[in-house]
């Protein structure tokens, strides 16, 4: 019981050691919160355009789809399934996987820690300021706060399942390193992207590809709590959707442990 | 030279030239799908808004693949690259330029090349020879502009050291949201990008004249105007040259 709460310890310090190493970078930061942001405009400028073209068709209420927007540009260090590499392939590489495995700590919940960090901290440093332009916005454009505080403590949720699902998806693909040792696998990453709605929100997708797609591992990432959030799913869907994203989260952390344990047996290091 | 040396790994060039195409098909889809639920966008169809998209993913590559030097600028002045640049007789410019010439980034303009020989029999243009003309004045003009842009992006990092991740929405964004005219975005937008960054003038002004909706040849040539970006882009690279201060030995 006692060496349990130990490990515990460890894990959040290395949380910790990460989160504030992360805070550092502030110059970077409000580079990328202007970038984000006027990226985030020019979206919903083109929605916009496609909603004043024929707005019966269009999928989501605006106010809504504003809303998802704008928290995906806050958030999306948070979900965007590229970047929280912690070195971890280059370790796999370069062998220093061997002094890894000589510490006393599960590689996995270390690395899996880790990786949580960075994308919290990073969104720390960027989530507040673009959140207060975009609540602080005119009418059409700006952010509304979600109607009863049971949908934001659902979002709160999600986004925090989210964060799971995107990470352990992310040891997945470090872990595939030892196999293919191969750093950096672009095309998994965009295809990734895209079915969770990081190109357009899935309910733009047409009408069969978009339920297929809703199922997938992909969309118990950012969709889930971007469309909660925003009032596009709720009632028992938001119920639905977050079974969805716990089922995921568990299969991929079981993937995962059993794929990390396999590999460790017969990884071989070269070299003295 | 280039060519030559990048040619000697056969597979690995045409298996990154195929995973670029891969990837910058994401784009694509992303309009596709809009359009299976939209028929038109401000009064732009679906081949319309493909022929649009395909002008500037060439322009950016074009543009991409002599610019690679500039992209990393910033680590060619921390690495000191820069210094022996500037002891040796030919111009910065085209030293920087030759050498980092990467052609796999010429991916992005087959995937283009394509989508365009799909759109241009569809889009409803009659292609006689000012409009092939004017599709020409597009695509090169584009590609000078996207070259000035990382020209620029470079002499900011004569002040800051660091790459300055904002004029990635011009650059990247240039291509990401080029893929609708840019009048979409509203007039605020436009005249930005029609007298501050002048894209708008290689691809929605000769683009209105080539689906046939403005006669003027002013349109048609629009493209040309835009390359005097060139002239602000070159006068701010050698401010920077000139306010350049080595980091060491």
């Amino acid at each position: 019981m006692k060496n349990i709460s130990y490990n515990y310890i460890s894990y959040a310090t290395l949380f910790k050691i990460r989160f504030i190493a992360g805070l550092q970078y502030r110059a970077a930061a409000w580079a990328g919160i202007a970038t984000q942001f006027a990226w985030g405009f020019m979206e919903i400028l083109a929605f916009a355009a496609f909603y004043r073209a024929s707005p019966d068709v269009f999928p989501m209420e605006f106010s809504h789809l504003v809303s998802y927007i704008w928290i995906q540009q806050a958030f999306l260090a948070l979900f965007a399934p590229w970047g929280s590499d912690v070195n971890a392939a280059e370790t796999i590489i370069n062998g220093n996987i061997a002094y890894e495995m000589s510490r006393p700590l599960s590689i996995y919940n270390r690395w899996f820690f880790e990786k949580a960090a960075i994308r919290v901290s990073r969104t720390a440093l960027r989530c507040l300021p673009i959140l207060i332009v975009a609540f602080i916005l005119p009418e059409p454009f700006g952010m509304t706060l979600p109607s009863d505080p049971f949908v934001f403590l659902s979002f709160i949720l999600s986004a925090v399942l989210g964060l799971c699902v995107v990470t352990s998806y992310s040891m997945l693909d470090s872990i595939s390193v030892f196999y293919t040792m191969n750093r950096y696998n672009a095309i998994l990453v965009i295809f990734a992207d895209f079915l969770a709605g990081g190109y357009i929100p899935l309910p733009f997708f047409p009408e069969p590809l978009r339920k297929i797609a809703e199922l997938l591992p992909f969309a118990a990432m950012q969709n889930t709590p971007l469309r909660i959030y925003s009032g596009n799913i709720s009632g028992n869907d938001t119920v639905y959707a977050i079974c969805l994203q716990l089922f995921w989260f568990i299969i991929m952390l079981v993937t995962g442990k059993i794929l990390m344990r396999n590999s460790l047996k017969r990884v071989l290091i070269q070299g003295g | 030279m280039h060519l030559k040396s990048q040619m000697q790994y056969k597979i690995t060039f045409i298996l990154n030239i195929f995973g670029r195409i891969i990837l910058s098909f994401a784009t694509v889809a992303g309009v596709l799908f809009m359009f299976t639920r939209f028929n038109e966008v401000e009064g732009f169809s679906l081949s319309q808004v493909l022929l649009c998209m395909s002008v500037v993913s060439m322009a950016f590559s074009i543009a991409e693949v002599f610019a690679r030097g500039f992209d990393i600028f910033p680590r060619l002045i921390t690495n000191g690259e820069f210094d022996r640049a500037l002891v040796r007789p030919r111009g910065i410019i085209f030293q920087i330029l030759a050498s980092h010439i990467e052609f796999v980034r010429l991916g992005i303009f087959i995937q283009a090349l394509a989508v365009l020989i799909y759109a241009a029999p569809n889009s409803g243009v009659d292609w006689t020879f000012d409009k092939i003309l004017t599709l020409f004045l597009m695509i090169s003009c584009g590609a000078i502009i996207f070259f000035c842009l990382y020209i620029v992006y470079a002499s900011f990092a004569f002040f800051t050291i660091e790459g300055l991740e904002f004029m990635n929405i011009l650059t990247y964004g240039g291509r990401e949201f080029g893929r609708y005219p840019y009048a979409i975005y509203g007039e605020g937008i436009l005249r930005f990008l029609t007298y501050i960054v002048p894209m708008a003038l290689f691809q929605y002004y000769p683009l209105l004249y080539i689906l046939g909706r403005e006669e003027n040849k002013l349109y048609m040539f629009a493209p040309l105007l835009s390359v005097i970006f060139v002239i602000p882009a070159y006068l701010f690279w050698r401010f920077g040259v000139s306010r350049y201060k080595s980091n060491g030995s």
